[in-house]
């Protein structure tokens, strides 16, 4: 009966929980990478008027809670006229704070970058664009890397919050076990092991990917 | 070594600039025509390096006027700015190599995504330029695993891939350890020989004894002092340049070229 338990309600559920916290993680964790260079680098050498728009949009999504974020996304919108699916809403949610996340990293690399690199473009007959795609931020990315991939861990575990605009994925499968059978303790620790096994795996995956890009001169050998 | 054309290849007309308030260049002109190399000479701040950048617009200048082969340049004109400094290549005193890129590729990327050249077409012209200075056989190492003097030269042969008309070169061995100044000087050096047109701060009395055509002495922004090594300096002239460098002299024995 104790096996029965583990073997044929909690380890399912978790997994099913699982592939959903995968699916609210990889577009996430990617796009909001992404967002974050293209918004670091905007707020860094962007026009004027955009890197104010930048600084406002870090400033907003750094400076509130991400629930009240979800719960503006998910609750709020539809009074616009706005529903989103709770999968989207999460999603796009992870996406706007962990994108402000990132800008921040990306920024201060792009700062280390020694001014004589820009100067060496220019001279060479880039223009400003082609100078940050081909020199500037290939650079500043090596450099924000740790700090990037900080962010990512941490958004791995901060898509528990999903389940609060009611997208089930893991944390929300463990909670309504836990209720149904009232076995907080079991649950919430095999739960807690699945983190552990995500963050330590994307750990493994960063320190690859840090290795791989690594050039002389770059963080260590 | 002078073949003068009737038209000069660089003409720097009244160049004025103000920086933080001061006044750093005040109406300079010089002109350069194919095949010299002129020098600027002078205590530091005197406004060289900031000459040089405004040469290619790194600075943009206040006032004044420059042209390439009788064509003014204009710097609003993005793409013709963008096209003008291709054809003038560039030294800097620390080198500036790109950092997260190997000597080849330093060379080629510009070849590459400034002049659109293919990744293999690129890669060999750069071989060649890096063979001309004499470290084809470090290619694939990163500036971090090169010594200043070996940078100095990628450096160089990133410019010369360019197909530069004109190169301006800012103190380029002052940053490096004297028994590395001699290699950088003799691929500088080669070039003059090679009919480069080039102008170059530097202080290195042997080398401007022996190539340059003119001395520039230039002081708080202005040229007070300019002519042929041999009228400036021989003993006995009295020139203000010819005090400068006896002085520099004596501070340093450097490197025969």
């Amino acid at each position: 009966m104790e096996w029965d338990f583990f073997v044929k309600e909690l380890v399912p559920a978790l997994n099913r929980g699982l592939w959903n916290t995968f699916l609210l993680i990889v577009p996430s964790a990617s796009i909001g990478l992404c967002v974050g260079v293209l918004v670091g680098t905007v707020r860094t050498f962007g026009h004027p008027v955009l890197q104010k728009i930048g600084d406002g949009y870090a400033a907003l999504f750094r400076g509130t809670p991400l629930v009240i974020q979800l719960f503006v996304l998910y609750f709020g919108l539809p009074n616009l006229g706005i529903y989103l699916e709770p999968y989207v809403a999460a999603v796009l949610g992870f996406i706007l704070c962990t994108g402000a996340y990132q800008s921040e990293y990306v920024r201060g690399a792009l700062l280390s970058i020694r001014k004589g690199q820009l100067l060496a473009t220019q001279a060479l007959g880039f223009s400003t664009l082609q100078a940050l795609v081909w020199i500037i931020v290939p650079q500043a990315l090596r450099r924000a890397l740790p700090g990037c991939g900080n962010e990512i861990i941490y958004l791995i575990k901060y898509s528990s919050l999903a389940y609060i605009i009611t997208f089930i994925e893991l944390t929300g499968e463990g909670k309504i076990l836990a209720t149904r059978y009232f076995r907080f303790t079991e649950v919430f620790l095999a739960i807690g092991l699945y983190y552990l096994v995500m963050v330590t795996a994307a750990d493994f995956g960063l320190k690859k990917l840090e290795k791989k890009l690594y050039i002389p001169g770059f963080g260590k050998g | 070594m002078i073949n003068p054309e009737p038209r000069p290849v660089l003409q720097v007309k009244n160049i004025s600039k103000k920086l933080g308030g001061k006044q750093i260049l005040q109406g300079v002109s010089f002109e350069l025509f194919k095949g010299e190399l002129k020098v600027l000479i002078g205590p530091s701040g005197g406004g060289k390096s900031t000459l040089l950048q405004c040469i290619n617009f790194l600075i943009p200048p206040d006032e004044g006027k420059i042209s390439l082969k009788g064509q003014e340049i204009h710097i609003h004109r993005k793409r013709d700015l963008y096209a003008y400094r291709q054809k003038v290549g560039m030294i800097f005193q620390d080198f500036n190599l790109f950092d997260h890129l190997n000597a080849v590729d330093n060379v080629s990327i510009a070849l590459r995504k400034v002049k659109k050249m293919t990744r293999s077409a690129a890669r060999e012209r750069a071989m060649v330029e890096l063979e001309r200075v004499g470290i084809g056989d470090k290619a694939e190492l990163y500036p971090a695993q090169l010594s200043g003097g070996q940078k100095q030269r990628v450096s160089i042969a990133r410019a010369l891939a360019m197909d530069p008309e004109v190169m301006l070169l800012d103190e380029p061995t002052s940053a490096l350890d004297p028994e590395l100044i001699g290699e950088v000087l003799t691929v500088i050096r080669n070039l003059a020989q090679d009919g480069m047109t080039m102008i170059m701060a530097t202080h290195q009395i042997g080398f401007i004894r022996a190539l340059a055509d003119e001395i520039l002495f230039m002081q708080e922004g202005r040229i007070i002092e300019q002519g042929s090594p041999f009228d400036l300096l021989m003993p006995g002239r009295n020139s203000r340049t010819q005090a400068f460098c006896s002085k520099l002299q004596e501070l340093s024995e450097e490197p025969e070229v």
